[in-house]
């Protein structure tokens, strides 16, 4: 319980960070901008979980840690999306997913 | 006494089939032929085995031969009742053909060593002419009328496949294409009938069928359609299976085309045993034709009649030996089914039954050897026909000698074998039809005639100028001859009456002079009149041609009739059936399809941009339905 603070500031942020993320995964073009937006949601939801527990069960710790493995996991997944950022850029010398589009028909 | 040995018969050369057949590119040519004429030469002497305990050892039994079943396995059983067996099964006339096919394709093998030698697709022959008698054994072995009738497509099948041998020559594709069809549309007839009589008699069996007292009968008689008896019908359907093999008028038409195939192969298929299958089939049939449907039996007696006079007309106006050849083929067979027609049952009653079998007996012998004959001269002077030849008696003696033994056969001169089984034919037709009979006996002149016409254009009449001096055939193809030659001159002797009739009870035939006296005077006639006209070259045949003016002219080109068919099936049927269905096929079948296929690649095109592969668009369409969902859900609570 942090006082003074009520509980939708916090979920007001959250909520402002989630979709600004979304609006940036669905507006960019540039591969790095968008995982920076998928960045942002990640940790939106970090902060809800946190404050979720923090608010609703002080005397647990399940959404600390969920928060924890949130920010492992998005480690890991930023080092592996910026080596496939690489490799894409060195085959197409561009890193706009537009010019990714081999596959298509 | 053990008879299932004969199982062997025709499965020998159904092994010589398949190994030459798969491994016969593997040695050399000749090794194929050398294993073809042995198994057959086994073959041989197995039939003639049966023969001999069949008639002789184990004989009558009781007044009667038996018919005995030597081997039979259920093949499928379509109902409680109605199966279809394999088997053997041996009666006076099944075993008599398994000498006659054995005795014409054992001499046929030995002379195609000689005759074949050197060709391309040697042991192709080879396991072809084996293929060939498998089925024709099978056939005459039959125990019930579907396994006839699978054999009997089978020889269908062999037969085109050695017509076209020279597949290299577009007439020999066309006439093998002709014989498969026109064969085919006779066999649709034959199913047809075999269908109706098995539905309304609820067995294949002949064992059953052929017995007169046999109650399968029962419900057929009474059932009529257009005016006809349901079962009248069915044998007429399966008269016209016969005739189709047999080449009866007006299905005629493949045999002369057939020529086309290598001489060895008329005479084993086009002039001595496959042609014959459909008087065995009616022979087979018999007993049910004279019970229920005599009148069935009356237009087979006239078709016979009227293909015999009509083939010998055309024959006498040919020049293309083999055609000559052909041509009294089918006379000798519409003999042999005239004979059939002719018959009752009983005794002397059935004295056409056994002359039938009598002359298909005597007949594969003489008519195997002319062919033989035939393929020996055209051996020596490289054309079919008969303006190319002349005086050949010089070069080539044995073929002279043993061609004069089977026209003298065939043209009805005593004592050689045509002579006995024609007079049994001309007594049984003079008993029954006086009308028939007058014809028979003209085309016994006619017979003689254009026969002799033939014998003394190719071995008399002026030598013309040869390319290189003809010269006689090998042993393999001279020692056949002489064995059919033999053949041709002695097997008149036999008493056929005591092997074979339509009753299975042995009766003895007797000379009759009053008949046997004109008709060789009339086939004396044909040969003074063949002396006169081609033993030297005569100016009065252009002049009789002449004067026959037109009718000449109709009878050389076999009174139109293949155009007749070419008009049937190409502005009858081509343009009134097959147009129309050709295009029901094209635009309603195929349409209705073809146009379901545009409809779907049309929208497919149209909304294939929908998938993008663009994933910001689908995570626009999958956060925009999240929102709206979410959105929906709120409404719903408050």
């Amino acid at each position: 319980m942090i006082s003074g603070i009520p509980i939708t500031h916090f979920l007001i942020v959250s909520t402002l960070m989630f979709f600004i993320g979304i609006y940036g995964f669905l507006t960019r073009r540039n591969l790095i901008t968008m995982l920076m937006a998928i960045e942002l949601i990640l940790n939106s939801v970090n902060i809800n979980f946190v404050v979720f527990n923090k608010y609703l069960y002080p005397d647990q710790m399940q959404g600390h840690f969920f928060a924890l493995f949130i920010v492992a996991i998005a480690a890991a997944e930023a080092s592996v999306a910026i080596a496939l950022i690489i490799n894409i850029y060195r085959r197409f010398t561009s890193i706009e997913v537009e010019d990714v589009d081999e596959m298509k028909y | 006494m053990n008879y299932l040995y004969t199982i062997w018969i025709p499965l020998i050369p159904l092994l010589v089939f398949i190994f030459t057949g798969l491994f016969g590119g593997r040695f050399k040519p000749l090794i194929s032929g050398l294993i073809g004429t042995m198994g057959l030469l086994l073959t041989f002497i197995l039939s003639l085995l049966t023969a001999w305990n069949f008639f002789f050892v184990n004989g009558i039994s009781g007044e009667a031969y038996p018919v005995i079943i030597a081997a039979k396995t259920t093949w499928l059983q379509l109902t409680d009742h109605l199966k279809i067996d394999l088997g053997v099964m041996l009666d006076p006339i099944s075993v008599m053909m398994l000498v006659v096919i054995t005795t014409v394709s054992l001499m046929i093998h030995i002379y195609s060593l000689g005759y074949m030698k050197g060709e391309r697709g040697f042991e192709r022959f080879y396991a072809f002419l084996s293929l060939f008698t498998f089925s024709m054994l099978g056939l005459v072995v039959a125990t019930n009328i579907f396994q006839m009738y699978i054999f009997w497509e089978l020889v269908g099948v062999s037969s085109y496949l050695l017509i076209g041998f020279y597949y290299e020559r577009p007439t020999a594709v066309a006439a093998s294409k002709k014989a498969f069809i026109v064969t085919r549309f006779a066999d649709l007839g034959f199913l047809i009938g075999i269908l109706l009589l098995s539905f309304y008699t609820k067995t294949f069996d002949f064992a059953e069928l052929t017995n007169p007292q046999s109650p399968v009968f029962a419900g057929i008689t009474s059932v009529s359609f257009m005016g006809l008896s349901v079962i009248t019908w069915a044998m007429l359907l399966i008269f016209m299976g016969g005739a189709g093999k047999s080449a009866m008028f007006p299905l005629h038409i493949w045999l002369p085309d057939a020529m086309e195939g290598p001489t060895p192969v008329s005479a084993l298929i086009h002039a001595a045993t496959m042609v014959v299958a459909g008087v065995y089939l009616v022979a087979r049939m018999f007993p049910v034709y004279i019970v229920h449907t005599p009148d069935a039996l009356t237009v087979i007696a006239w078709v016979g009649g009227f293909t015999s006079l009509f083939a010998a007309v055309i024959a006498c106006t040919q020049f293309d030996i083999k055609r000559v050849l052909a041509y009294s083929t089918l006379s000798q067979i519409g003999y042999m089914m005239l004979a059939l027609g002719v018959s009752g049952s009983g005794g002397e009653h059935g004295l056409g039954y056994m002359a039938s079998m009598f002359h298909l007996f005597t007949h594969a012998m003489f008519k195997a050897l002319l062919f033989l004959g035939a393929g020996s001269i055209i051996h020596a002077v490289h054309s079919n026909y008969l303006n190319d030849m002349g005086g050949l008696r010089k070069f080539l003696p044995v073929t002279h000698l043993t061609f004069l033994v089977a026209c003298l056969a065939i043209s009805g001169i005593p004592p050689f074998a045509g002579f006995f089984s024609k007079d049994e034919i001309l007594v049984a037709a003079w008993q029954h039809n006086k009308v028939l009979f007058s014809i028979e006996y003209l085309v016994a002149g006619l017979t003689a005639f254009y026969m002799f016409r033939l014998y003394f254009g190719i071995f008399w009449n002026k030598t013309p100028h040869y390319h290189h001096t003809p010269h006689e055939s090998p042993l393999t193809m001279t020692v056949p001859l002489v064995f059919l030659a033999i053949g041709s001159a002695f097997t008149g002797f036999i008493p056929f009456g005591r092997f074979v009739s339509a009753d299975l009870r042995p009766f003895e035939s007797e000379m009759h002079l009053n008949i046997a006296l004109p008709s060789v005077l009339i086939a004396m006639a044909g040969i003074s009149l063949a002396y006169v006209l081609y033993k030297k070259e005569s100016p009065v045949v252009a002049r009789i041609i002449t004067a026959m003016g037109s009718f000449y002219r109709v009878v050389y080109n076999k009174f139109y009739i293949d155009e007749v068919y070419l008009f049937i099936a190409k502005r009858i049927m081509f343009n009134l059936v097959s147009r129309p269905i050709a295009w029901f096929d094209r635009h309603i079948v195929d349409g209705t399809m073809n146009r379901i296929a545009w409809l779907i690649s049309v929208t497919s095109e149209k909304i294939k941009g929908i998938q993008s592969g663009q994933l910001q668009h689908y995570a626009l369409a999958f956060v925009s339905g999240a929102l709206i969902l979410a959105l929906i859900v709120l409404h719903n609570l408050s």
